[in-house]
C-alpha cells in the first residue's frame, strides 16, 4: 500500500540531465523506483542510466501512462515545466525546484486544481514508501536511504526535506518505521498541506500514527489543528515545531521561505498552542518523537 | 523585502492609485523648507524598515516640522539611520477604509481584504470581524475587475463610491501580481469630501525570490541588488560569511547570524539548523552564532566557515551538529572542519565539543574524527542529545 505512490508507480523526471537530477535518478533506480523517461528540451534521444530522454513530456505520455513527474528544472523554467506536465495529463507532480515566487506557485497549483492534478512542493524532496518506491530525492544514495527509512506504521509529513530523513531515521531506530513519508515543502505556498494529506493517510491501512515536522511561518499548522478538531481521525498525531527561538526575534529570516515570521499568528508558540488544543501531541525535543508516538499508540490501544 | 513608504507610494502613484502630494527630506532644514512649500499642517514619517509608531509626527508650522524631523532622523532603524523623512499634507477624510492584499497559504491564492475601518487589518479582523471582507483572486488568469467590485460591494459601498473604490482595489491587485509582492497594506484609504479617494499610508513587501525578474522597477526606484533590506544591518561577521558563500559555488554556507554567547555552531542547513539551535538553547547553551552549512559543501567551504566561527571573539568551543544527511558528504565536512580548527592552532579534540553528521560517507568521516580524538555520535543519538552533550562539555570546562 502506501500513500500516493505504490510498487507499480511509474514516473518521469523533468530536467533529468541536471547535476542533482542525475544523482537522484541513479539513486531512485537503485532503490527500485520505476522511472520511465526523462525530459530535457534539446537533449531528446539520449539516455540517463538507461532511462530514455525526450524533448517534451507529450512524447512520453503519447505512448504510455505516466503516474507522476519529478520536476527539478532551473527556476525560470519551473512553472512552464509544471504546466507542460499537467497538460500532458500527469496527475501527481513533485516539484523540487527551490525559490519559485509565490505568484508562480499559486498559478501552478490553481492550474493543477483545474485539471484534477495534485502538486507536492515546491521546494520539497518528494515521497517515499520504504522499500517500495522513492519518488524524488529523499534520503540520498540507496544504501543511506535504506538505513534511514524502514517499512512501518507511521505516516510522516515534513516542511523540511532534510528533517524528513532525520525523523524517519529516528522512527526506524525505534522500531516503528514509516508507512509513507512526504516532504511537503517549506514554502508559504505549497500544493499539498498537512490537512489536505491527512485523509489519504486516514484511508491507508498501514498507517497507525502521524508525525509532522513544522517550522515558523505559514498557517498550515493552524489548518491541521482545525482539521483534527473537526474530524474524528483514527490517527494520533505527534508534531515537532522547529525554530522556537525565533519567537524571541520576530522579523528574522533564516533562509527557508517558510521561516519568515511575518505575523504573530504564525509564530511557533501560537502553532504549538493551537495544535495542543486540537489534541495533537507536541514534542518538546526532536528526540522525544518516537516515545510520544508509542505513548499515543498505547493510549489508543493499538 | 520591505519598501520604504516613499518607494511604496511611488509605485502606487505610478499605477494610478492616488496618494497625497509628498516630499522626502534628508535633513531637518530641508524638512522645514519642504513643509513651507507643501503648506502646513504636515505629517512627517521617518523612513524606516521596522514598523515604529514613534516614526510618525505632525507639525503645524515649518519650524515644528524642523524640530520633528530632527527627532525622527535620530531614530534607530536596526542599526541604520532612517532613509529620510517623508512629508505630506494630511487631508481630512470623510470616511476611511483599509485595504490589504497578501497570499492565503490554505487557499493557495492571493487574497484581497478590506474594511470600513482604518488601521491594522489583523487587529480589525480580531475585534470587528463583521467589518472585514475577503475575496480570493487568480494568479493564473488575467485580473477580472468584478472580483474587486464584489469585495467593495460586500463592504456596503454603493453609488458613485463603488466604481471609484473598485478601480483602486483592482489596480492594487494588478500591481501586487506584477511586482511579485507578498504583502501590500493601505491602512488608511480615505474618501475626501469631494468624493475622491487617497492612500494615506502604505506598507509594501516584495518577495526576495521575485527580485531577479523585478530588476527594472528596482533600478527605477534606485534599489541596488546588494540592498538586502534586512530588519537590521548585517555585522562584519555576517558579511564575511556571505563572502565565503559567494566565493565557492559548492554547497551553502549560510544563513549566518551573530549572537553573543560562547559556543560556536556549525550546523546543518534548513530545518536541521532550526532544530539544532533550539536544542542548544533548550539545554542552557549560549550560542555565539547561527552558522548553517549544507548542500554538499566543499572541504574549503567547511574549513573557511569553521575558521570564521572560531575567530569570533567570545567563542570558546564549537559544536558541529547536523540532521541525517541526504546529499552532503559527511567526510568532506569533517575534513573541512578539522582543517579549519588546526589552521588556527587549536586541538580539535579540545575545541570541538561534539560532532554529529550522520549520512553519506560517514564511515570515512568517522575515521578522520577518530584520528584527532574528536567526540562524535552517529544516527542513534538524537540532535537534542548531541546538543545536550555539547552544552555539558561547555559547563565541564567552566563556561
Amino acid at each position: 500500500m502506501g500513500v500516493l505512490v505504490h510498487k507499480d508507480f511509474e514516473f518521469i523526471v523533468q530536467g533529468i540531465t541536471g547535476r542533482e537530477a542525475l544523482n537522484f535518478t541513479r539513486e531512485c533506480l537503485e532503490y527500485g523506483s520505476k522511472i520511465v523517461g526523462g525530459v530535457t528540451p534539446g537533449r531528446g534521444g539520449r539516455e540517463v542510466y538507461g532511462v530514455p530522454v525526450y524533448d517534451t513530456v507529450r512524447e512520453i505520455t503519447a505512448k504510455r501512462k505516466v503516474d507522476g513527474t519529478v520536476i527539478t528544472v532551473p527556476l525560470a523554467f519551473a512553472p512552464d515545466a509544471a504546466f507542460e506536465a499537467i497538460d500532458a495529463g500527469i496527475k501527481l507532480l513533485v516539484i523540487i525546484t527551490e525559490g519559485i515566487p509565490r505568484r508562480d506557485a499559486s498559478a501552478i497549483i490553481e492550474y493543477a486544481n483545474l485539471h484534477g492534478a495534485r502538486v507536492i512542493g515546491p521546494n520539497c524532496l518528494g515521497i517515499i514508501v520504504p522499500d517500495v518506491c522513492r519518488f524524488g530525492s529523499l534520503g540520498g544514495p540507496a544504501v543511506d536511504c535504506r538505513k534511514a527509512f524502514k517499512p512501518g506504521i507511521v505516516g510522516v509529513m515534513s516542511r523540511s526535506g532534510g528533517m524528513t530523513t532525520e525523523i524517519c531515521n529516528a522512527l526506524s531506530q525505534a522500531g516503528l518505521g514509516e508507512s509513507t513519508a512526504i516532504s511537503i515543502g517549506g514554502d508559504p505556498i505549497i500544493g499539498s498541506t498537512y490537512a489536505e494529506l491527512m485523509p489519504l493517510f486516514e484511508k491507508d491501512p498501514e498507517t497507525k500514527a502521524i508525525v509532522i515536522y513544522s517550522e515558523p511561518g505559514g498557517t498550515a499548522e493552524a489548518e491541521l489543528a482545525r482539521w483534527a478538531q473537526e474530524h474524528k481521525s483514527r490517527l494520533p498525531i505527534v508534531a515537532f515545531v522547529a525554530g522556537r527561538f525565533m519567537d524571541e526575534m520576530p522579523g528574522m529570516s533564516f533562509g527557508h521561505a517558510g521561516t519568515v515570521v511575518e505575523k504573530k499568528v504564525d509564530s511557533p508558540a501560537d502553532k504549538i498552542r493551537r495544535m495542543r488544543v486540537a489534541g495533537i501531541s507536541v514534542a518538546e525535543e526532536i528526540g522525544d518523537i518516537p516515545g510520544l508516538v508509542k505513548e499515543r499508540l498505547r493510549a489508543a490501544g493499538a | 523585502m520591505r519598501f520604504y513608504e516613499f518607494e511604496a507610494k511611488r509605485l502606487l502613484g505610478k499605477h494610478g492609485i492616488p496618494v497625497p502630494k509628498n516630499a522626502l527630506a534628508q535633513t531637518a532644514a530641508e524638512a522645514e523648507r519642504l513643509a513651507g512649500e507643501l503648506g502646513s499642517p504636515v505629517a512627517l514619517k521617518a523612513q524606516v524598515l521596522s514598523h515604529k509608531s514613534a516614526a510618525l509626527r505632525s507639525a503645524d508650522s515649518p519650524t515644528q516640522a524642523r524640530q520633528a524631523a530632527e527627532q525622527l532622523l535620530r531614530l534607530d532603524d536596526g542599526g541604520r539611520a532612517p532613509k529620510g523623512v517623508l512629508l505630506e499634507p494630511r487631508p481630512t477624510a470623510a470616511q476611511e477604509y483599509s485595504l490589504a492584499i497578501t497570499y492565503d497559504g490554505i487557499a493557495k491564492l492571493p487574497v484581497m481584504i478590506a474594511s470600513t475601518m482604518a488601521g491594522n487589518l489583523d487587529e480589525i479582523a480580531d475585534q470587528h470581524p463583521e467589518r472585514v471582507v475577503r475575496r480570493h483572486f487568480s494568479a493564473l488568469f488575467p485580473h477580472s475587475e468584478y472580483r474587486a467590485k464584489e469585495l467593495v460591494s460586500a463592504l456596503g459601498v454603493a453609488s458613485a463610491d463603488l466604481p471609484r473604490l473598485t478601480s483602486i482595489v483592482s489596480r492594487l491587485a494588478e500591481l501586487f501580481l506584477k511586482y511579485d509582492l507578498t504583502q501590500v497594506e493601505i491602512s488608511s484609504l480615505a474618501r475626501l469630501a469631494d468624493g475622491n479617494f487617497v492612500a494615506l499610508d502604505c506598507h509594501m513587501d516584495m518577495e526576495v525570490e521575485g527580485r531577479r525578474r523585478q530588476k527594472a522597477i528596482l533600478d527605477e526606484l534606485g534599489i541596488p541588488p546588494g540592498d538586502s533590506r534586512a530588519p537590521r544591518e548585517q555585522t562584519a561577521f555576517e558579511i564575511e560569511a556571505a563572502k565565503i558563500d559567494a566565493e565557492d559555488p559548492r554547497g551553502v554556507a549560510g544563513p549566518v547570524v551573530e549572537f553573543d554567547g560562547n559556543i560556536g555552531l556549525v550546523i546543518g542547513a534548513g530545518g536541521g539548523s532550526l532544530t539544532t539551535f533550539d536544542a542548544v538553547k533548550k539545554h542552557g547553551g549560549k550560542p555565539a552564532n547561527y552558522a548553517a552549512l549544507g548542500g554538499n559543501p566543499s572541504v574549503k567551504k567547511a574549513q573557511r566557515l569553521t575558521k570564521l566561527v572560531l575567530s569570533k571573539p567570545g567563542v570558546e568551543k564549537i559544536a558541529v551538529i547536523s540532521n541525517v544527511l541526504s546529499n552532503t558528504r559527511a567526510d568532506l565536512v569533517a575534513r573541512g572542519v578539522i582543517k579549519g580548527v588546526l589552521e588556527l592552532g587549536f586541538n580539535p579534540a579540545e575545541k570541538i565539543t561534539i560532532f554529529r553528521i550522520p549520512g553519506a560517507w560517514e564511515a570515512d568521516g568517522v575515521k578522520i574524527l577518530r584520528k584527532y580524538g574528536v567526540e562524535f555520535c552517529d544516527r542513534t543519538v538524537s540532535i537534542s542529545e548531541a546538543a545536550r552533550r555539547a552544552v555539558e562539555k561547555m559547563r565541564a570546562a567552566g563556561r
